[in-house]
């Protein structure tokens, strides 16, 4: 799926040169309070995150909320300044002095978001908002009309019903479909989906996500798709990042961590994904209680207070992503694991679903 | 781990029975039918979940069952709650029922429960209210109950406040809160839309041994097919208002027959249809204010004919009790 990327002009690196790399990504958010607001906790919302994205490929990026996806894709966006970390686009730092400007980056990165109503302007039409962004990057007024129009079919909305409407004249899933088609006006070469379908009915869903496909194609793109949902996320991915509390606990392949995921909370939240065959029925709790709180979350493996394979060197020790114990597969796309329990990472079962 | 679970059967009088119930909201300009003739019949021990896309009428069902809709919305149609008709019933003593015979537990718990009292206060309020009994007996009551729904810690918890907990521990609450009077009808509203997957399971397989502990009648509205796999006994599939087809969890999830129910499942995402076009419904969901006659799916079905859009659309049962409303559900059915 990835390999059909034709040559793109704006290319610098070479198909090797990961479109996107991100290095050690850091955000905390502060929690102040008491009679002078003082800080008085910290949110570890997104701690020491690194992942690459290839071009022409989609990662999805899944995980429970509260664990940090959404805030990486801000922080990628620069919407919200990470404290601490490298963010490369096709081989060119962002925001320094040698690299590119964040506005730079942005024309080529661009991003949807999840309440497909509150992302447009009320107070423009859809065109308008559309074309926003091409007349502020320099584009003539009415040539940006004409490619907003251009747009509004390609992602399958008649202009002549759509172009003069205004968001609230729009049902969810038009509405989201003119998000994407903004997004695509500045003609990036990677969009952040950030639980873009999540609001939408099953039906609508199911077109979105087809009009996602076909734009991958005819437009080039590259994706990082993030959602909740594993369904969606195992049916869009090439590759799959599994993140909890602020941290990756997997990546790899989206075949081998659907198939043989090696994290238990991987496993987990796989076996928690309820069935689609009243047969096959879950009879037993993958996993007990919420999530912790990141204010102040577990030391060492976030995960240990949950896991039952848990021991000392858990709570002592942050495990780092690593190739899992056995049967090292290909290095091309490697499997990595963040968990220091061979014998965790070994259990399998319980993650069967179809 | 996977295990066929039996359906049971499940016989006797039923405890919920809606015949015919209908619900419209007229105001000045607008005339929204969001219930359009909806009847079942629910029996003790029986999850039966509505399931439906936003706007196909499935919580202003279940909130016209439990009476929680507003002055203008006009009611019609029949529904008894154990034998007693629950429209014409005078007001106080449809509040004698609700909390106590019929109860429902809702999307958002920290909306749903009242933030300025603890979850303790709250619990013990209504078995008080509902059966006289002392405070303090009924705080004892709310312990129980709360250790029923898996709460850790629960003595800890019973003086907590709703924002102290977190949103899985909140719905256990609210679960709680809902049987505190051991109601015969639970009403579920969505309770685990809100939740992440790791809690929705936890949640799921809690309302289905309650259910086999204290033997109540379970409504569950969902959009959700997973959701809805895991727990019903029985499915009615929802569309403008209308139940569109209904059956086992078997019959619906296996071989549905009306074309609305197969496109939401084909449509649905799994990851067996990895590098596949999705199979999609074309268009969206009718305007309840403007429905047209007939099927009010056919502008969106492939197998439209003309006399989807005119005319009664037939209703066929089957022996087995599975419903379908479907011009074509004559072959369909016998196919």
């Amino acid at each position: 799926m990835s390999t059909t990327q034709t040559l793109d002009a704006r290319d610098r690196g070479g198909p090797a040169q990961p479109l996107l790399t991100v290095d050690n990504l850091r955000k905390y958010f502060p929690v102040r309070g008491g009679m002078l607001n003082r800080q008085i906790a910290t949110v570890q919302a997104v701690d020491d995150v690194s992942f690459s994205v290839r071009k022409g490929e989609t990662l999805g990026i899944v995980g429970e909320s509260g664990c940090g996806k959404s805030t990486t894709a801000r922080l990628l966006m620069h919407l919200i300044k990470p404290d601490h970390g490298d963010i490369i686009f096709d081989g060119d730092a962002v925001g320094v002095e040698s690299g590119i400007t964040v506005n730079q980056m942005r024309r080529q990165m661009q991003m949807v978001f999840q309440d497909s109503y509150s992302s447009l302007n009320p107070r423009m039409t859809m065109t308008e908002s559309i074309a926003y962004a091409p007349r502020m990057h320099g584009l003539s007024g009415k040539a940006a009309l004409e490619r907003a129009e251009t747009l509004l079919s390609q992602v399958g909305l008649n202009p002549g019903h759509f172009a003069r409407r205004y968001p609230h004249e729009l049902s969810g899933g038009q509405r989201q479909r003119v998000n994407i088609a903004r997004a695509l006006a500045l003609e990036p070469r990677l969009v952040i989906l950030d639980e873009a379908v999540a609001a939408l009915d099953k039906s609508v869903e199911a077109q979105v996500l087809n009009l996602l496909s076909e734009l991958k194609s005819s437009f080039n793109l590259t994706y990082l798709f993030i959602s909740h949902d594993l369904n969606v996320v195992e049916y869009m991915s090439d590759r799959v990042l599994v993140m909890y509390l602020g941290r990756v606990v997997e990546t790899g392949p989206v075949e081998q961590i659907y198939r043989r995921p090696r994290h238990p909370y991987t496993r987990a939240l796989f076996a928690s994904k309820p069935t689609l065959d009243p047969d096959r029925r879950t009879t037993e709790m993958p996993l007990t209680g919420d999530p912790p709180n990141p204010i102040n979350p577990p030391s060492g493996c976030r995960f240990r207070t949950r896991c039952a394979f848990a021991q000392a060197i858990c709570a002592e020790q942050i495990p780092t992503l690593a190739l899992p114990f056995e049967d090292v597969a290909d290095t091309a796309t490697p499997h990595l694991v963040a968990c220091h329990r061979p014998e965790a990472q070994a259990a399998m079962g319980g993650a069967h679903h179809a | 781990m996977p295990e066929g679970i039996n359906v049971k059967p499940i016989l006797g009088e039923p405890v919920l029975k809606a015949e015919d119930l209908t619900v419209r909201f007229k105001r000045r300009n607008t005339d929204v039918a969001a219930v359009n003739g909806v009847s079942f019949a629910l029996r003790a021990g029986e999850t039966m979940t509505i399931l439906g896309e936003s706007g196909s009428g499935k919580s202003v069902s279940l909130k016209a069952l439990m009476g929680l809709l507003p002055p203008y919305a006009q009611i019609q149609g029949k529904v008894w709650l154990n034998g007693r008709d629950m429209l014409t019933m005078p007001k106080a003593e449809l509040g004698k029922l609700r909390g106590g015979a019929i109860s429902m537990i809702f999307q958002e718990p920290m909306a749903a429960l009242d933030p300025v009292y603890t979850i303790g206060e709250q619990i013990s309020e209504t078995i008080v209210q509902h059966e006289g009994i002392s405070y303090t007996d009924a705080m004892k009551r709310a312990l129980g109950l709360l250790e029923q729904v898996k709460i850790p810690s629960a003595e800890r918890r019973l003086k907590n406040f709703p924002h102290e907990m977190s949103g899985g521990m909140r719905q256990r609450a609210m679960i709680a809160l809902a049987l505190a009077c051991s109601p015969s009808v639970l009403l579920a509203d969505e309770p685990t839309t809100a939740l992440d997957v790791t809690v929705q399971i936890q949640i799921l397989l809690l309302l289905r041994q309650l259910q086999e502990e204290l033997g109540m009648a379970i409504v569950f509205v969902t959009h959700d097919v997973g959701a809805a796999a895991e727990i019903s006994d029985r499915i009615a599939v929802m569309y403008a208002g209308r139940f569109v087809e209904s059956g086992t969890v078997r019959e619906i999830m296996k071989s549905p027959k009306h074309p609305y129910t197969q496109g939401l499942l084909s449509s649905t995402v799994h990851g067996g249809l990895r590098g596949r076009v999705l199979e999609t419904i074309p268009g969206s969901p009718p305007n309840l204010a403007e429905l047209p006659p007939g099927c009010a799916f056919a502008p969106r079905c492939r197998h439209v004919t003309d006399g989807c859009r005119s005319g009664i659309i037939p209703v066929i049962t089957s022996d087995s009790g599975a419903m379908v409303r479907c011009v074509r559900a004559t072959e369909t059915v016998t196919a």
